[in-house]
C-alpha cells in the first residue's frame, strides 16, 4: 500500500501533551515539514517558550533550548551569533512574545536578527489555565477578565504583525491561520518561506499563526475554529505585512 | 613573566576575557563598569569570530549569554549592581541548565538605584544564589587590577570545569583604578562539551538545554547531582590569602578594596606592637571556612571589614563557630572604611577581649 501521509521526520515519536482540538499539533507539524523539505534538521536549533509549547523541546528532533518566559528571541540571538551557519527558530505564544517578551521581540526585529519566529496567537494564556493575554479580544471573557476584557481598564489587544512592520529592519512578517485546509496550506508556505529567508541570510522572519484554545475558550474544537473565523481573523487580518524582498523587487 | 602594562581594572577584565578565548560578549551600559563594555565594543569586531552586541536590557544580555553558552562557547556579560539584579532570572536558568558562563559585577552602592560609588553590598546576592531556586555561583573577588585579569581567566576555566556560572565580584574602586598588570597568556577551553547544541548533523540524538523537570523526583535528583558538584568545588577551589597570620592575635577578614585598606591598618597596628593578621577570601563562594575556623583556635577575635551593612560577617560567624567575638567595621552607600576606622575598631575589640589591658 502506498504511504500518502506520515509524521514528518523532524518530529520525535513523543506523544504530544496538548488538549484535544488544540492546533499546536498542526503548527508543530507545519514547522517540522518545513525543516524536512529544506533538509535542515541536522543544523537546526529550536528555542522553546514558556507556555503551552514549553515542552516543544521533546517534540522536535533537532537540537533544542528551553528559554525563560519571553526571552526566546534573546536566546536565539545568542545561538545565531555563535553559530551563524545553523538555522535558529523560536516557537512562542502570545503571552510569551507579546507581553513579557515584547522588548526582546521588538529588538530582535529591529536588528533584523537572522532568525525565524513562529508566533502562535490564541488570545489566551493556555498553560496557566486561561488568563487574559495581550491579544485577548475586547470583551473576551477569561479567568482574569471575568466580566470581559474592558478596554478602558485593560487596554486594547496588540496586533504584533502591524506593530513590527512599522519598523524598517525586519525582513518578512506574515499572519496566517490554521482553522481550515486553505489556511493551513497557506501557513505551510509561509513557515517554509520564513526558514528559507534565514538560510538565504535575509534576516528576521516572523509568522504569526492565529490559533485556537478550545479548552480555555470553553468551546468544542469545532466551535473554536468557527470563533477563529468569526472573531479572531476580523481583528487579526491574515496576509503579508512586510516583505522586504518584494519591496526590493518592486524598487 | 609577561611585561606589565598600565590598565584600568574594567579593561583588564575585558582583555583577560579575550585572552581566555571569550569571543562573545553582551552588555548594557551602566556605571561604574562601562569601560569594560566599551573595550569589548572596540576589540571584538576586530577579532576573528568575535561578537559584541549591546543588548536592549540586562535581561536580554544574560539571555544572549544563555544562548551562546548553550553552544559550548565561552561567553561573558558584565554590569553593576542594579543591572546584576535584572540578570538574576537568567543566571538562575543558566545554573539550572548547567551551563558555563562568566558574569562580572562591578558593584556600586544600593539598594535601589543607590549610587555609583564602590560597594560590596551584593555579597548576599552573589554568594547565596541571587535568583530563585537552589544554586550557587563560583564567586571570585579581586583585590588588585592584576587579580581582575587573573581571576577573570580563572573564572572561565572553573565555569567550564564544573559546568556552572562563575561571577567576578569586583567593586567600583577596582573597576576604575589603574595599576600595572601582567596580562595572562592566551588560552582556550580544553574541556569537551558533548552536551552543547550545535545541530545534530543527523549523527546523534538531539541535545536539549533545559531547566524544566515537571517530575519532582527528577527535579530533586538534578538538584542533588548539582550539589555533588558544588561539594567538589568546595573541596577543590577555595582560595584565600593569609597575611601575617602566623603570630596574629587578632584577625581581620576582608576582601577586595577593603582588604587593601586592612593591610595598611595592619602595618600601622603592628608598628605599635599589636599583632594583627588578615584572611582575605579570594573565593567568597566557596568561602574559606576552614581557614577561618583554624584561625579561631589561634586568635582572640575577628574584625570584618566590609563596604556594606555587614554581609560576609554572617559567613565568618558560621565558620568560626561562635568561638571568638566578631566585630563589624564597615561603611556603606559607596563609602570606604579608612585605616583610622579599622585601627580604632580593632582596638575596641582588643579592649573588650582583654579588659583594657592594652
Amino acid at each position: 500500500m502506498a504511504i500518502v501521509f506520515q509524521k514528518p521526520k523532524s518530529l520525535t515519536s513523543k506523544e504530544l501533551h496538548y488538549c484535544p482540538g488544540c492546533p499546536h499539533g498542526i503548527i508543530h507539524r507545519l514547522v517540522a515539514q518545513a525543516i524536512d523539505s529544506l533538509g535542515i534538521e541536522g543544523k537546526t536549533i529550536g528555542v522553546a517558550p514558556v507556555g503551552c509549547a514549553v515542552m516543544a523541546y521533546d517534540y522536535f528532533s533537532c537540537d533544542m533550548v528551553e528559554a525563560a518566559h519571553g526571552r526566546a528571541p534573546a536566546v536565539a540571538t545568542g545561538l545565531k551569533r555563535s553559530l551563524p551557519e545553523n538555522v535558529i527558530f523560536t516557537y512562542q505564544g502570545d503571552g510569551d512574545l507579546a507581553s513579557i517578551g515584547m522588548a526582546e521581540t521588538v529588538h530582535a526585529a529591529t536588528r533584523n536578527e537572522n532568525i525565524t519566529i513562529i508566533f502562535v496567537n490564541n488570545a489566551i494564556y493556555g498553560m496557566t489555565g486561561g488568563q487574559m493575554a495581550p491579544t485577548s479580544l475586547p470583551g473576551q471573557v477569561t479567568q482574569t477578565s471575568p466580566y470581559g476584557r474592558d478596554v478602558k481598564l485593560q487596554g486594547y489587544p496588540i496586533r504584533v504583525c502591524e506593530m513590527l512592520s512599522a519598523l524598517d529592519a525586519p525582513y518578512y512578517i506574515e499572519r496566517v491561520a490554521v482553522n481550515n485546509v486553505k489556511n493551513v496550506n497557506q501557513a505551510k508556505k509561509a513557515i517554509e518561506k520564513a526558514f528559507r529567508n534565514q538560510i538565504e541570510g535575509k534576516g528576521f522572519s516572523l509568522i504569526e499563526v492565529v490559533s485556537a484554545c478550545p479548552t480555555n475558550w470553553g468551546m468544542t474544537p469545532q466551535r473554536a475554529l468557527q470563533w477563529v473565523e468569526e472573531k479572531m481573523i476580523p481583528y487579526y487580518p491574515l496576509g503579508v505585512y512586510k516583505d522586504r524582498g518584494a519591496e526590493e523587487v518592486k524598487a | 613573566m609577561a611585561e606589565k602594562v598600565l590598565m584600568k581594572g574594567n579593561e583588564a577584565i575585558a582583555e583577560a576575557a579575550l585572552r581566555a578565548g571569550c569571543l562573545h560578549y553582551f552588555g548594557y551600559p551602566i556605571t561604574p563598569q562601562t569601560e569594560l563594555t566599551a573595550y569589548m565594543a572596540k576589540r571584538l569586531p576586530k577579532t576573528e569570530g568575535g561578537v559584541f552586541l549591546q543588548a536592549e536590557s540586562e535581561i536580554a544580555a544574560i539571555n544572549m549569554v544563555y544562548g551562546v553558552a548553550s553552544t559550548g562557547k565561552r561567553v561573558m556579560t558584565s554590569s553593576s549592581s542594579p543591572g546584576v539584579s535584572l540578570k538574576q532570572e537568567g543566571i538562575s536558568y543558566i545554573a539550572g541548565a548547567d551551563l558555563p558562563a562568566v558574569i562580572v559585577n562591578v558593584q556600586r552602592g544600593g539598594p535601589g538605584l543607590g549610587g555609583i560609588q564602590p560597594s560590596q553590598s551584593d555579597y548576599f546576592q552573589a554568594t547565596k544564589g541571587g535568583g530563585h531556586g537552589d544554586y550557587h555561583l563560583i564567586v571570585l573577588t579581586p583585590s588588585s587590577v592584576q587579580e581582575m585579569a587573573d581571576l577573570t581567566s580563572l573564572a572561565f576555566d572553573l565555569a567550564d570545569k564544573y559546568r556552572c556560572p562563575a561571577m567576578l565580584l569586583a567593586d567600583g574602586t577596582m573597576g576604575q583604578m589603574m595599576e600595572p598588570v601582567a596580562l595572562p597568556e592566551p588560552h582556550k577551553s580544553v574541556i569537551d562539551k558533548p552536551w552543547a547544541v550545535t545541530g545534530t548533523q543527523m549523527k546523534r540524538e538531539h541535545n536539549i538545554i533545559n531547566s524544566l523537570y515537571l517530575s519532582p523526583e527528577v527535579l530533586e535528583k538534578t538538584n542533588f547531582q548539582r550539589f555533588e558538584r558544588y561539594a567538589e568545588i568546595e573541596k577543590n577551589e577555595v582560595r584565600f590569602e593569609s597575611y601575617l597570620m602566623d603570630d596574629a592575635e587578632y584577625c581581620i577578614v576582608a576582601f577586595g578594596i577593603a582588604a587593601r585598606v586592612a593591610k595598611n591598618a595592619i602595618t600601622a597596628m603592628r608598628k605599635e606592637g599589636l599583632k594583627v593578621g588578615l584572611i582575605r577570601p579570594i573565593t567568597v563562594w566557596p568561602f574559606p571556612k576552614k581557614a577561618i575556623r583554624e584561625a579561631a583556635d589561634k586568635v582572640k577575635g575577628f574584625v570584618c571589614v566590609e563596604l556594606s551593612m555587614g554581609q560576609m560577617i554572617e559567613d565568618v560567624r558560621l565558620a568560626e563557630e561562635c568561638l571568638r567575638p566578631v566585630m563589624l567595621c564597615n561603611r556603606a552607600g559607596g563609602m570606604i572604611p579608612g585605616v583610622d576606622q579599622i585601627v580604632s575598631m580593632t582596638r575596641s575589640l582588643v579592649s573588650s577581649v582583654e579588659g583594657g589591658a592594652r
